[in-house]
């Protein structure tokens, strides 16, 4: 009797690429919650149109590629690009921001690269960046919080026509429904000399201790990080370097100086820092191999976050530092090592 | 006894499937018509056979004698004739047959004299070490390393603790777990031996803690000496001995070393109990417990066997369906290999016989990319980059996996098990190994026809000189030895010829 001998082992774990990939999403789920909650339907709405446009782009890049379509439509990475750019965007951006987003970050970041595994850049962070630099003003018209809204309550069908149609309900004008974010704000009002405290007290869209509901949806990303932790989908070392590196930065100027710069907890429950630390930074393929790897790549994001919003040209800045990070992935792969059993014990005879 | 225990790295969590075959107490497997003796079953040289066909073997009689420093005999496991010595298929995962003694039992099962020893505490190291080697005994662990050489520390070297494995880590394995529940007091007395052997200070049996059973048997044997029992966190792969030594020492054998480098030394509960079986009875190793199971068999268990019994003999004996045998097993899941035939024997070294149906394990799923996860460094019980290892080997850059240290990787398959793109991550480590190890043969084969061509020109270089300075020789014989007629005359000539030189000069002068 003849039988087949494949190699050992013999056995594997249930998990997929697909697998990992749906969890990031389901992680993602409290996060949005939140955010659909004080901010309306808009980032829904771009999250639905932006993964039709992946997977759109993903489909024609793979057939041009002569790949098989079925196992990398499916493996969702490009569910997990879309929703991270969607999530990034303003959620009033019109539908062409999402296309233009959408389909450089799978075109160019991704499938040219040499498609899953091999891209270089954090494609997500690719669209994102693209858009910010190309379109600054649609890029920063963020829509203010759904309570700051006196004039008209904004509801789907608003938001689509707004997004689709690019038309407004009767009688609002867009800089009704826009505002500039906590950490715009906070920047800007800084460079007038004005104190933190004060303009935390005087401005509307500050909350507890981030940017009204950003605290809330910032705290969605941390739980459903947690939960990422907890099901071994990412390692604590990133986002624990990454967290560690922005609020060491931010407490040591705090102490210095709290007149004019925010406290280290501004600093976490701002902005993109908790989706980045444990949505972003961790995206595996463009982070380093070694646990030490991951400490030094994930601090440095964390300062690089810091040293851009406190003194860069941009408000929030999780996007340029895990890109330029990005860069350094390869180098710090090739200088560090992990320790391997054994090595640099020392013999007894 | 609380002894603290120490982590090693990573290690993955398995379903034990242990159950199905710790149901039934071991029996003696049937005696089979025809013995199949592979003459290499161990780590080492091959044995040389010392019957021939027509002989007529007892149990226990040596069969084949060691070849070599690491090597160890093979004994007939059963009185018959010898019918055949040549190549049969053989367990090993290439399919290929190499030599064998075949032996068709006559059913006496009729025992050679056999010598015994006395006591064994009178006898010294050396004397010990020759018994169990003549035993041939090998580990039996699944590695197969002839025991007597680990048996001997090697001058200056101080064992402080000796190791008793008995982790079996592996899903599905059962035989050790069954031999310390029924020979627990073979395996204990088997460790004194061993520790006589090697002035071992300490000395720790360690099972998983998910053989409660064991432990009691295992704790009420050693009750009364020092010997202490140790359960371990199950994790696999805690039974491997890299990792074992450091959940129980803290200390880590020294990357390209071995455990008696800092002063450890390890065996398998088994080899213990062929020890035990050796000196205190003079039997050789001619059986072994082994684990039959998988969803392919109707009744799982676990039986004694003898060596060379062929893999058939006993699916046929537990009850098998070839009809639904997706891949059949030597060795667990992780790491044992895929048999090509179910004619191949049992080895001293066979802990397990696994028939798998399509449901046990995974449906084959698509390769993809590596994403990069860390799941397998994370996995990783040596601590390696397998990713990176992985890219090296893939292109080929046998330098960059080296570096990144490919002997290290143990092979557990812990990667391949955890990666969620379903690579093969393993089978790449063995390839680069093996094209590591072609290369270099093919190093040392250039190595030694350089060195061949060089003696060659330095022959010639040499014998040159020597013809050259035989020449020289002869010259100088021939000029100074001016004894025979001949070279006074010449003499005579050279004397002339010299004075009519100086006449001519001095006429010339003269002008």
């Amino acid at each position: 009797m003849q039988l087949k001998t494949p190699s050992s082992p013999h056995a594997h774990m249930p998990a997929s690429v697909t697998s990992v990939m749906l969890r990031v999403v389901y992680a993602l789920i409290p996060g949005l919650i939140a955010y659909v909650w004080f901010f309306g339907w808009g980032v829904v709405i771009n999250i639905l149109f932006a993964i039709v446009v992946a997977l759109g782009c993903e489909a024609a890049m793979l057939a041009m590629r002569d790949k098989p379509l079925k196992p990398f439509l499916t493996d969702g990475s490009a569910l997990v690009t879309a929703v991270l750019l969607a999530i990034s965007i303003p959620p009033l951006s019109p539908w062409w921001i999402t296309l233009i987003g959408t389909a450089f970050a799978i075109i160019i970041a991704k499938q040219l690269y040499g498609g899953l595994g091999y891209n270089t850049f954090n494609p997500a962070m690719v669209g994102y960046v693209l858009l910010l630099i190309s379109f600054p003003v649609e890029m920063t018209s963020w829509q203010a919080p759904l309570m700051l809204i006196t004039q008209h309550s904004l509801g789907f069908l608003d938001t689509l026509h707004i997004i689709f149609g690019g038309g407004l309900p009767d009688g609002l004008r867009l800089d009704a429904l826009t505002t500039a974010t906590p950490l715009d704000t906070l920047k800007t009002q800084i460079k007038l000399d004005h104190s933190v405290d004060e303009i935390i007290s005087t401005t509307p869209i500050f909350g507890h201790f981030g940017g009204k509901g950003g605290e809330w949806i910032s705290a969605g990303f941390l739980l459903g990080g947690l939960w990422l932790l907890y099901k071994r989908v990412i390692n604590w070392h990133i986002p624990v370097a990454m967290i560690g590196g922005l609020l060491g930065m931010a407490l040591i100027f705090f102490i210095i100086n709290p007149v004019s710069y925010p406290s280290p907890l501004f600093h976490l429950f701002s902005g993109a820092t908790l989706l980045g630390a444990f949505f972003i930074a961790t995206d595996p393929v463009t982070a380093p191999a070694s646990t030490r790897g991951r400490l030094l790549y994930g601090a440095l994001i964390g300062v690089l976050v810091y040293v851009i919003r406190t003194w860069g040209g941009y408000p929030d800045a999780v996007a340029f530092a895990v890109l330029l990070m990005n860069l350094a992935t390869p180098t710090i792969d090739y200088y560090i090592h992990s320790r391997v059993l054994g090595h640099g014990a020392k013999r007894k005879d | 006894m609380i002894r603290r225990l120490w982590k090693f790295n990573g290690g993955v969590h398995l379903p034990a499937h242990k159950e199905e075959s710790t149901h039934h107490p071991v029996q003696r497997a049937p005696l089979p018509k025809r013995l199949i003796l592979p003459l290499h079953q161990h780590i080492g040289e091959s044995a040389e056979a010392v019957v021939k066909v027509g002989d007529q073997v007892l149990k226990g009689q040596m069969i084949a004698h060691a070849k070599g420093f690491v090597s160890a005999p093979v004994h007939a496991p059963s009185s018959g004739v010898v019918v055949e010595i040549g190549d049969f298929p053989v367990p090993h995962p290439s399919g290929l047959s190499a030599p064998c003694i075949v032996i068709e039992t006559d059913g006496a099962d009729q025992w050679t004299p056999l010598q015994t020893h006395g006591d064994y505490t009178q006898l010294d190291p050396s004397a010990l070490r020759n018994i169990i080697r003549e035993a041939g005994i090998v580990g039996l662990g699944g590695a197969g390393f002839p025991s007597f050489i680990k048996l001997n520390p090697g001058p200056g070297k101080v064992v402080n603790t000796l190791i008793l494995n008995g982790v079996e880590c592996e899903p599905y394995i059962t035989c050790d777990d069954m031999l310390m529940r029924e020979r627990a007091p073979d395996i204990i007395a088997g460790v004194g031996i061993i520790r006589h052997a090697l002035h071992a200070r300490e000395c720790i049996v360690a099972l998983e803690d998910n053989k409660p059973d064991a432990y009691a048997a295992m704790c009420a044997a050693a009750a009364g000496t020092d010997i202490q029992v140790v359960q371990v966190p199950t994790i696999y792969p805690a039974g491997g001995e890299k990792q074992l030594v450091k959940v129980l020492t803290g200390m880590e054998v020294p990357g390209n070393g071995l455990p008696i480098h800092i002063g450890v030394v390890c065996h398998n509960v088994g080899t213990a109990a062929a020890v035990y079986r050796a000196v205190e009875y003079g039997e050789p190793l001619i059986s072994r417990y082994m684990t039959i199971t998988g969803g392919n068999i109707a009744q799982p268990r676990n039986l004694e066997v003898l060596i060379g019994t062929p893999v058939k003999d006993l699916l046929d004996e537990c009850g098998w369906n070839p009809g639904t045998l997706e891949r059949l097993l030597m060795g667990g899941p992780m790491m044992g290999f895929a048999l090509p035939s179910d004619s191949v024997p049992v080895i001293k070294t066979t802990n397990c016989i696994l028939a798998m149906t399509a449901s046990d394990s995974l449906p084959q799923r698509p390769v993809m990319p590596c994403i990069r996860c860390g799941a397998c460094a994370d996995a990783c019980p040596v601590n390696l980059l397998p990713q990176q290892l992985y890219w090296h080997a893939h292109a080929k850059d046998l330098d960059k996996v080296q570096e990144y240290n490919l002997f290290d990787c143990i092979e557990c398959g812990c990667c391949s098990y955890v990666c969620p793109s379903n690579i093969p991550l393993v089978h790449y480590y063995r390839y680069a190994k093996t094209e590591i190890w072609a290369k270099e043969r093919e190093k040392q084969k250039a190595e030694a026809a350089r060195l061949r061509y060089e003696f060659r020109l330095q022959r010639i270089e040499r014998e040159k000189t020597e013809r050259a300075a035989k020449h020289t020789q002869k010259k100088e014989e021939l000029t100074a030895a001016p004894a025979d007629p001949s070279d006074t005359k010449k003499a005579a000539i050279v004397a002339a010829m010299e004075r009519a030189q100086a006449k001519r000069e001095e006429i010339k002068g003269g002008e």
